[in-house]
């Protein structure tokens, strides 16, 4: 495996020498002493890629990215994953704000908490399916504009009677789903959004991704599934039908 | 309620051969067969004033009139406004409507201005006969060129950020693959490369047939970016980050599901029939240095070799907005001014908000020169440039190159009868529909944009030699060139222009 130390150097100097160790064949990569440069591995589609971020991150993590996994020993900041297409962000720590903006597809686990507007118009297409777990809990408009895929929030960090995410959930949702493992009521959803029943099919959708999420963070499978989820769904798929008057 | 046709169709029966050709062509089904009558017959509600059966027709037999009936007249409740509170009395929703503002009352800025030319003492260049520039580079510039002395030749030190060359200031706006069909977004691509110039996707994605294309287009990254991926922004001669449009500006979009057919559902990355929607705001850019962020994103993401460039509609605080885009690091910044064009927008926008491209070019400029920046970026302009003559003045407000959207598809063959949104374009333009598709001929529709693109440089050139100068460069920012009729103080103060006479 090959080291980056990232100390003093700007995001243009790290992702410079992080894209020419790639050009050289390097396919495992750990990057050392990161703080907060951002915009790491952006656009980047290699899928047999393996980067390793010791440190802190900053913003636009993986952005654009199509293949690579990233694991980050630490918290990230905003927008990681942003517009990304394919590949894996493992987070050992928390994810801020707009985490996975528009994703398409792959998969950001997180092992704490996830900041505002996460999974902001994410949308799934053809065999592109994104996928947004955070252990710990979430702010405001979570899945806001949501289009596609599935954001799992687990809690496992907070007490029972703590609320797991924020309020404005779900505005403008016209696709995908959203768990939460825990209580949700009416009035922390958006408009758009609604609450339905948790089914068996629903736990067999989510059991692999659990399963994942159990294998990446060492926490065992049965304490992430064992009791109900929280089912959140858009009104309506459809809801841009009937917004204007056609001029005849 | 009863509300009266805006359009009167008139059939020569006489003329007429019974042969249904104005039928099928009428998209809208205005025209039908009477088997009863034995004759066509016209629904008079139904018809847009496309004009397609006339020009179909073998014998000529119809003609399509304004509708003379006459609304009591009243200067303040216009045939318009009447029309427009019937039909919301009826369906309780937002007006929607194609093409762009019909606001007349706001003076077109650009009619008010007129252009200079030599006599006597500065001689005119005759432009058929001399070399003529219009070569323009859209970027940044650097602000000095250092060089280093290699043996006994000389090599350039500075280094060169990207710059898009264009051979004519004119470039096509963005129109978006499902706005408009496949044959006319290729038709665009086409005629720009042949005239050496770009052509902007829009914010639908980029059907691969279109990468051949690239090194003349530039691709859209939109609030909802809709085919935005790697493969995209790598094809592309540079990337536009779209914050706004002239139509309607701070406002975005919904593409209904029905629209959402399968190649557009391949090219725009969405599942087929699903509504796309265009949020209003880039969620992740609420200030200057979030914009900075996305510019940078892209910029790292394509490996800084390729412009990125912003565009926001032209609204009161423009020259302050444009001064943080550039500051932001984007390499031009375009305007796109409230005459703007679209294939669909709430009436209220495209005729109450914005501000009008001339003002807006004249005070971007005035900001950016006064902050020692102009050169830092490009400066593009559109939204309702019509002729040659509103590009020369573009220019010579301070604008480097402009972007032509609407005069594109009339090139192609459109009517503006402003039922886009309907997708149900009788000319083929702005429709998925594959047997209104067929309609347009992608090569004619290529050669027609092609020419209208190498008649307005022929103009520009003409322009030129008139005002005595040999290159494009000479007329930028020029405002002494420019003079104003019947506007007022204030106005002229914008636009930095002198009356006519003075």
């Amino acid at each position: 495996m090959k080291t980056i130390d990232a100390k003093d150097l700007s995001y243009k100097q790290l992702n410079e020498k992080l894209f020419n160790s790639i050009d050289d064949g390097e396919r495992q990569i750990r990057l050392t002493n990161v703080k907060g440069q951002r915009y790491i591995a952006a656009g980047c589609t290699l899928k047999d890629l393996e980067i390793e971020i010791e440190g802190t991150p900053g913003n636009d993590l993986g952005a654009f990215m199509n293949g690579p996994t990233i694991t980050v020993k630490g918290n990230v900041q905003d927008a990681t994953g942003n517009t990304m297409n394919y590949g894996r962000i493992i987070i050992q720590g928390d994810s801020r704000d707009v985490t996975g903006h528009s994703m398409r597809g792959g998969m950001i686990l997180i092992k704490g908490n996830i900041g505002y507007r996460v999974g902001l118009h994410m949308k799934a297409f053809g065999n592109n399916f994104p996928i947004i777990v955070a252990g710990g809990k979430a702010g405001d408009f979570l899945g806001e504009y949501m289009a596609g895929g599935i954001l799992i929030v687990l809690g496992l960090l907070n007490d029972d009677d703590e609320r797991l995410i924020g309020d404005w959930t779900g505005t403008g949702m016209h696709a995908g789903v959203i768990y939460v493992k825990g209580n949700v009521t009416e009035d922390q959803l958006g408009y758009g959004a609604k609450l339905i029943d948790f089914t068996e099919e629903d736990r067999e959708q989510i059991t692999p991704i659990l399963r994942e999420y159990s294998k990446n963070f060492g926490i065992k499978l049965s304490q992430l599934n064992k009791e109900k989820f929280t089912k959140i769904v858009p009104v309506s798929y459809r809801p841009y039908g009937k917004l204007y008057a056609l001029k005849i | 309620m009863f509300v009266p046709p805006e359009f009167k169709v008139i059939i020569d029966q006489e003329k007429c051969i019974r042969c249904k050709a104005c039928t099928i062509q009428c998209s809208f089904e205005a025209l039908s067969f009477s088997d009863e009558e034995g004759q066509i017959i016209a629904d008079n509600n139904k018809c847009v004033c496309c004009q397609r059966c006339m020009a179909m027709c073998p014998t000529k037999a119809i003609s399509v009139i304004k509708n003379p009936i006459v609304y009591a007249p009243h200067p303040t409740w216009t045939e318009e406004k009447r029309r427009d509170i019937y039909i919301q009395a009826q369906t309780g929703s937002a007006i929607l409507t194609g093409v762009g503002s019909t606001q007349s009352t706001i003076p077109y800025l650009f009619d008010h201005l007129l252009l200079d030319a030599c006599q006597v003492t500065n001689p005119a260049i005759d432009a058929i006969r001399e070399p003529m520039e219009l070569r323009t580079y859209i970027g940044r510039k650097p602000r000095r060129l250092e060089f280093k002395s290699l043996n006994e030749d000389y090599e350039l030190k500075t280094e060169i950020a990207p710059n898009l060359l264009m051979e004519t200031p004119i470039m096509i706006a963005g129109m978006s693959y499902g706005a408009i069909s496949l044959e006319a977004h290729k038709a665009c691509a086409m005629a720009a490369k042949e005239q050496g110039t770009f052509f902007n996707s829009g914010e639908g994605g980029l059907h691969t047939d279109q990468y051949i294309y690239g090194d003349h287009i530039i691709v859209q990254v939109a609030s909802g970016r809709f085919g935005v991926h790697m493969d995209y922004l790598n094809v592309a001669a540079a990337v536009e980050i779209k914050i706004g449009q002239g139509a309607k500006p701070g406002m975005g979009g919904h593409l209904p599901g029905e629209k959402i057919t399968e190649p557009i559902s391949q090219t725009r990355m969405i599942p087929v029939g699903t509504d796309a929607l265009s949020p209003a705001p880039q969620h992740d850019i609420y200030s200057i240095e979030d914009l900075s962020q996305l510019i940078y994103a892209i910029k790292e993401a394509t490996r800084y070799e390729k412009p990125v460039l912003v565009k926001i509609s032209a609204v009161h605080n423009s020259a302050a907005i444009a001064s943080g885009i550039v500051r932001g690091g984007a390499d031009a910044v375009v305007i796109d001014g409230f005459r703007g064009s679209t294939g669909a927008a709430p009436k209220v926008a495209e005729d109450h908000i914005g501000i009008p491209i001339a003002a807006a070019i004249a005070a971007v400029d005035d900001r950016l020169c006064n902050e020692g920046i102009r050169d830092e970026a490009s400066l593009i302009a559109s939204g309702g440039i019509r002729c040659a003559g509103d590009i020369a003045k573009a220019i010579a407000l301070g604008a480097d190159a402009v972007a032509i959207g609407m005069s594109v598809l009339i090139a192609m063959g459109c009517r503006i009868c402003k039922k886009c949104y309907t997708g149900r374009c009788p000319w083929g333009i702005a429709t998925q529909r594959p047997e209104l598709r067929k309609r347009l001929n992608i090569e004619i529709a290529a050669k027609r944009v092609s020419n209208l693109l190498a008649a307005w440089s022929l103009e520009l050139k003409e322009i030129l030699g008139a005002n005595g100068m040999n290159s494009i460069e000479s007329l930028r920012g020029n405002r002494e060139r420019l003079r104003a009729v019947g506007l007022d103080q204030p106005t002229l103060d914008v636009l930095g222009v002198k009356p006519a006479g003075r």
